[in-house]
C-alpha cells in the first residue's frame, strides 16, 4: 500500500477537487446536472472539442516536461514562463523575416527559439550552481526581465500598425506548423512533444546524465559523496530544460497563431508546475497530466458559454488540487498508521 | 523520592521517510534534577526531546506533565507548560540585537511599536539573577558560540521554562566555555529548575548530571542514578550489543603500505586542534581500527581522507604513493578508495530513489556499466540482483526505493556498493551503528573476507567488541591525538582500552602513532 502513496494521493486529491466543483455547481446553477454533464462531456463531444483538448495540452505538455527535469533535480525553477514567451518571440522573428522553404522554416524558427531558451535558462543556473543563490528568486526575477524586453521587441519593432492591435506582422506561410487532424487545428507539434517526451524520459531514467540529475535532485550530499561534480549537472539540467521551453513556446507560436499577439506572461510557468505535480515528475505521466488539465479547462469554457456557471470554477479545483496534493498532512494519518505496521512487522 | 515532573510513556515515532527513530521508549524527570539523555549520533535523543517540546508528533505513547496526560501539537504548547528546549543548532535571527531576540513574539508594546527599552531591561535583569552576562544591545551576528548559547537559554527562562532541554551544548562550546555553562546550569537547577542535558561526551555528563537515560538505536538502554554507573558502563550500554561477536580471522600476510599518512593536522574553525600530528599506516591485508568516544577526530580524520576538508590540513596522506590529502571524492574515489560513510541517511544513500541506483552511484562511470551515454540497464538490474542474495538484504526487489529498508538491510546495501568495486583501500566509519545483529555480523564477515582479498581497511568504530575483534592492529584517539597503539588488539582488555579512550591514559616517550609505523617498516 505504502508504495502506491503518491498515486493514490494524487488521485483522491483530483477526485475530492471534482466533488467539490461539482457541489459548488449544484450550489450556483439553475440546472446543475445539465451544467456538470457540459463540464464533463462537452470537452469529448466533437471532434473539435476533442482537437481543442489536445492542441491546448501541447504547450503543456512542453513546459510540464521543462519543469520535471527541473523539479527532478531540486531546482524550484517557474522561469518556464518568461523563457516560453521570449522563444516564441524569437521564433516569431524568424517567421516574419527569414525566407526558407516549407520544411526548413519552421525547424529553423523552433530550434532558434530552443537555443534562446536554453542560453537563458542557463544564467539562473550557472547563479545557483557556483553561488547557490536560489533558482526560485532568480528565475522569477528573469521573468520580468525577459516580459520587459519581449514586448519592447514586440512594440518597437515588430507591431504591425495595419493590425489594429497589438499584434505583430502576419508570419510567413512557409513558417507556420502543419495541421495533422484535419476538422481541428492540433498540428504537428504534437509529434514533437510527444518525442520530446519519450526522449525525456529515456533519458532520466537509462542515461548517465539522467542518473546523476535523478541523485543530485534526491540528495546532493550523497550525489556529491558517489564523485558526482553536482554543479555541472544543474547547469546542464537548466540547459535542457531551457531548451524544452523554449521549443514549446516556439511551437505554440508557430502552430496557433498567424501573428506574434502574447501582449504579457501567458502563464505557462505556473502550469508547467501544475503539470509537474500532477504527473508527479515523472516525464510519462506529462501526458495525462497536460491532457487533464487542458479537460477540465475546455470543460469549463464550455460550462460558461452555455450554462450560467463561470469558467473561473477551474481555477478552484486547480487550487483544491494543488493544495492537497502538496500538503505534507492530507491524509498523512493514514500514512502513519501504515508505517507504523510496517516498523511493526519488521520487528 | 522525589516526584516526576514528567513522564514519557511508550513513545514511538516512525518518521514519514519509515525510519524508527524511537522505539517504546520511556523517559522521566524529576523535580530539580539534571538528567542525562546519552546515545550515539542517531539514537533517537533529539527525536524524543522534540517530541517532548512538541515539535515532532509521536506515533505512539503518551506524555504525562505531573501525572496529567498531555498533547503538545506545537512548541507554542509546550512553552506554556513550561518546557523550553536550546536545539543543536540555533535559532536565533542574526540581524537582530540580543534584546530583539529575546523578546521575540512576545514584544513588550508600547502604542504601536516594540518597547524597546523595556525589552533591553526584561533581558538585563534575567541575565544578572542568572548570571548569564550578555550584551543586550548586541546584534547576534556578531556574538560568538557560547554567547548565542547563553541568549538561547535566557530566551527560554524569559517564556516561564521549568524544564530545560539541551540538546548537544557542550558540542560547540571550547572546554572553557564548557566549564561556564556547567556552572551556570548548577545554578539553574539550585533554582529549582530541571534540565535535560543531552551528550555523548560521558565525562560531562558524568560531571553535572544527577541521573542518566542511555538511548541506542531507538531504544533506552536503561535508566541509572549517575553514582550507580561507571563511565564505562554507560559506554559500553551506549554501544553495545548484548551478544558478544567472535569471529575466526585468518592469518594474514601483508603487503606493502597503501596508506600512508604522515604528521596529519586540523585546526577547525573554532580554533580547535581536531587533528593533531597524525601518523598512520595500512598494509594490504591489514584492518586497522580506530577506537574513540565519538567526537575526538575520528570524523575529521575520515573526512581530510575522503576530501571533505578541501585541503585545508597540513601533513600528507598518501595512497599508494600519490598525495590525496588536496584532491576531490571523485578523484579519491578514481584512485580504487571506498568509503562507507558514519551517516548513511545523509551521505550513504539517496532514499527515494531504488536499490539498484543507489547500488552503482560509485561506479556507473566505469566502462563495465555504460555504453558511452548510456547505462546498462540488464547488467545494472543483475548486479543489483547478486549483491542483494550475496548480502541478504531483505528487500522486493531492486526497484524498490531505498528509504522503505530497514536501517540494517540500508546499511548492508551501503556496504555492499562499496565493498563491491574491489577497493585498494576501504574507510569504514562506524559500520554497523544502529543495525541488528544480523546485520552486523554479515557486515563484519564481509569486511574479513576484503581483508583476505587483500583490501586494505581502516575501520573507525565506537563500539569495542567490533573493533577488538576485527583490527590487526588498533589506535585509539583522543582530542585530536593518536593516544595508543595496540599491536594484538584482542589481547587488550575494554578496561584498559577504556582509560585511554576517555583521555585518563596516554602512551607513554615515542608517538603512540609513530612508534607502530617504524615498527611496520621493520617488518
Ligand atoms: N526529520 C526527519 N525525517 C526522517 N528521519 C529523521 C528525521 N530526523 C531524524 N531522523 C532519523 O532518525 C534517527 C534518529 O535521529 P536523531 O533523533 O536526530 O538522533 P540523535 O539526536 O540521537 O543523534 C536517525 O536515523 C535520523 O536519520
Ligand atoms: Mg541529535
Amino acid at each position: 500500500m505504502l508504495k502506491y502513496f503518491d498515486v493514490i494521493r494524487t488521485l483522491v486529491s483530483v477526485a475530492i477537487a471534482l466533488v467539490i466543483a461539482f457541489l459548488i455547481i449544484a450550489m450556483i446553477s439553475d440546472q446543475p446536472l445539465e451544467t456538470i454533464s457540459i463540464f464533463l462531456l462537452g470537452p469529448i463531444s466533437t471532434t473539435a472539442q476533442i482537437g481543442n483538448v489536445v492542441e491546448m495540452s501541447i504547450p503543456l505538455m512542453f513546459t510540464g516536461l521543462s519543469v520535471v527535469l527541473l523539479f527532478r533535480s531540486g531546482m524550484f525553477n517557474l522561469g518556464a514562463e518568461g523563457l516560453f514567451f521570449i522563444s516564441g518571440l524569437v521564433a516569431a522573428i524568424i517567421a516574419i523575416y527569414a525566407s526558407m522553404s516549407g520544411f526548413i522554416h519552421p525547424v529553423a524558427a523552433i530550434l532558434a527559439g530552443s537555443m534562446v531558451g536554453a542560453l537563458l535558462s542557463v544564467i539562473p543556473g550557472i547563479m545557483k550552481a557556483k553561488w547557490n543563490a536560489d533558482v526560485l528568486v532568480t528565475s522569477l526575477m528573469f521573468n520580468s526581465i525577459l516580459s520587459g524586453i519581449g514586448l519592447y521587441i514586440l512594440n518597437y519593432h515588430l507591431r504591425d500598425a495595419a493590425a489594429f492591435s497589438n499584434v505583430s506582422f502576419k508570419f510567413q506561410e512557409t513558417a507556420r506548423l502543419a495541421n495533422l487532424i484535419p476538422g481541428t487545428r492540433i498540428h504537428t507539434g504534437l509529434i514533437l512533444v510527444l518525442l520530446c517526451i519519450v526522449a525525456t524520459h529515456y533519458f532520466m531514467y537509462h542515461t548517465r546524465w539522467g542518473y546523476e540529475l535523478r541523485m543530485t535532485g534526491s540528495n546532493r550530499a550523497f550525489a556529491e559523496f558517489s564523485g558526482i561534480k553536482t554543479a555541472r549537472v544543474i547547469i546542464t539540467v537548466h540547459l535542457i530544460a531551457g531548451f524544452l521551453a523554449g521549443m514549446g513556446g516556439a511551437v505554440e507560436v508557430l502552430g496557433m497563431y498567424s501573428r506574434f499577439q502574447w501582449s504579457s506572461l501567458p502563464g505557462y510557468g505556473l502550469d508547467g508546475a501544475l503539470v509537474a505535480l500532477l504527473a508527479k515528475n515523472n516525464p510519462l505521466s506529462v501526458v495525462g497530466a497536460a491532457l487533464f488539465l487542458a479537460y477540465i479547462r475546455i470543460g469549463a469554457d464550455q460550462m460558461s458559454i452555455m450554462s450560467d456557471v463561470p469558467a473561473e470554477l477551474v481555477s478552484i479545483i486547480q487550487a483544491i488540487i494543488i493544495l492537497l496534493i502538496s500538503a505534507e498532512q492530507f491524509l498523512k494519518m493514514w500514512k502513519n498508521r501504515q508505517l507504523l505496521k510496517e516498523a511493526e512487522k519488521l520487528g | 523520592m522525589r516526584e516526576n515532573v514528567l513522564e514519557m510513556r511508550n513513545i514511538t515515532k516512525v518518521y514519514q521517510n519509515g525510519v524508527t527513530a524511537n522505539r517504546n521508549v520511556d523517559f522521566s524527570l524529576r523535580e530539580g534534577e539534571i538528567h542525562a539523555l546519552a546515545g550515539e549520533n542517531g539514537a533517537g535523543k533529539s527525536t524524543l526531546m522534540k517530541i517532548l517540546f512538541g515539535m515532532e508528533a509521536p506515533s505512539d505513547g503518551e506524555i504525562l506533565l505531573r501525572g496529567e496526560g498531555v498533547r503538545f501539537q506545537t512548541p507554542q504548547d509546550a512553552i506554556e507548560k513550561g518546557i523550553g528546549m536550546v536545539h543543536q543548532h540555533f535559532m536565533l535571527v542574526p540581524s537582530f540585537t540580543v534584546a530583539e531576540n529575546m523578546v521575540l513574539g512576545m514584544e513588550p508594546k508600547r502604542g504601536l511599536g516594540i518597547h524597546y527599552e523595556e525589552a533591553v531591561r526584561m533581558t538585563k535583569a534575567l541575565s544578572e539573577k542568572y548570571q548569564l552576562t550578555v550584551d543586550p544591545r548586541a546584534k547576534v551576528e556578531s556574538l560568538s558560540v557560547g554567547m548565542k548559547q547563553k541568549v538561547e537559554i535566557l530566551k527560554a527562562l524569559l517564556r516561564g521554562a521549568k524544564v530545560l532541554i539541551l540538546d548537544e551544548p557542550t558540542a560547540v562550546l571550547t572546554p572553557q566555555e564548557t566549564e561556564e555553562l556547567f556552572k551556570q546550569l548548577l545554578l539553574l537547577k539550585q533554582e529549582g529548575h530541571t534540565i535535560v542535558f543531552i551528550s555523548h561526551k560521558l565525562k560531562e555528563v558524568k560531571a553535572i548530571c544527577d541521573r542518566i537515560t542511555i538511548m541506542r538505536s531507538g531504544t533506552s538502554a536503561g535508566v541509572f542514578n549517575m553514582a550507580d554507573v561507571t563511565e564505562q558502563e554507560i559506554s559500553r550500554l551506549m554501544v553495545g550489543r548484548d551478544v558478544m561477536l567472535k569471529y575466526d580471522k585468518e592469518e594474514s600476510f601483508y603487503g606493502p603500505p597503501v596508506l600512508d599518512v604522515k604528521g596529519l593536522t586540523y585546526v577547525n574553525a573554532l580554533d580547535k586542534k581536531a587533528l593533531s600530528d597524525i601518523h598512520l599506516s595500512i598494509r594490504t591485508g591489514e584492518i586497522v581500527g580506530i577506537a574513540g568516544v565519538e567526537g575526538n577526530g575520528q570524523a575529521e580524520l575520515v573526512k581530510a581522507l575522503t576530501g571533505g576538508l578541501d585541503g585545508r590540513v597540513q601533513g600528507s596522506a598518501k595512497v599508494n604513493g600519490s598525495e590525496i590529502s588536496n584532491l576531490d571524492i571523485r578523484s579519491i574515489r578514481d584512485l580504487g578508495i571506498s568509503y562507507v560513510p558514519e551517516d548513511r541517511m545523509s551521505q550513504g544513500a539517496a532514499k527515494e530513489e531504488s536499490i539498484s541506483d543507489n547500488i552503482i552511484s560509485t561506479r556507473y562511470r566505469s566502462r563495465e556499466w555504460n555504453k558511452g551515454l548510456f547505462l546498462k540497464g540488464k547488467s545494472i538490474v543483475s548486479l543489483a540482483e547478486k549483491l542483494i542474495e550475496e548480502f541478504k538484504v531483505r528487500c522486493s526487489g531492486p526497484a524498490q526505493p531505498i528509504g522503505m529498508l530497514s536501517g540494517g538491510n540500508m546499511q548492508k546495501v551501503i556496504v555492499a556498493r562499496e565493498c563491491s568495486i574491489d577497493p585498494i583501500l576501504l574507510i569504514a566509519e562506524q559500520p554497523t551503528r544502529g543495525v541488528d545483529i544480523g546485520a552486523a555480523q554479515l557486515i563484519h564477515q564481509k569486511l574479513l573476507e576484503m581483508r583476505s582479498q587483500n583490501c586494505a581497511i581502516l575501520l573507525i568504530s565506537a563500539d569495542l567488541n567490533e573493533i577488538m575483534e576485527l583490527s590487526d592492529t588498533l589506535y585509539v584517539m583522543y582530542g585530536g591525538e593518536l593516544v595508543a597503539a595496540f599491536d594484538k588488539p584482542s589481547e587488550v582488555t575494554e578496561e584498559e582500552l577504556g582509560l585511554y579512550m576517555l583521555g585518563l591514559k596516554k602512551q607513554q616517550g615515542e608517538h603512540a602513532g609513530r612508534s607502530v609505523t617504524s615498527d611496520a617498516q621493520v617488518l
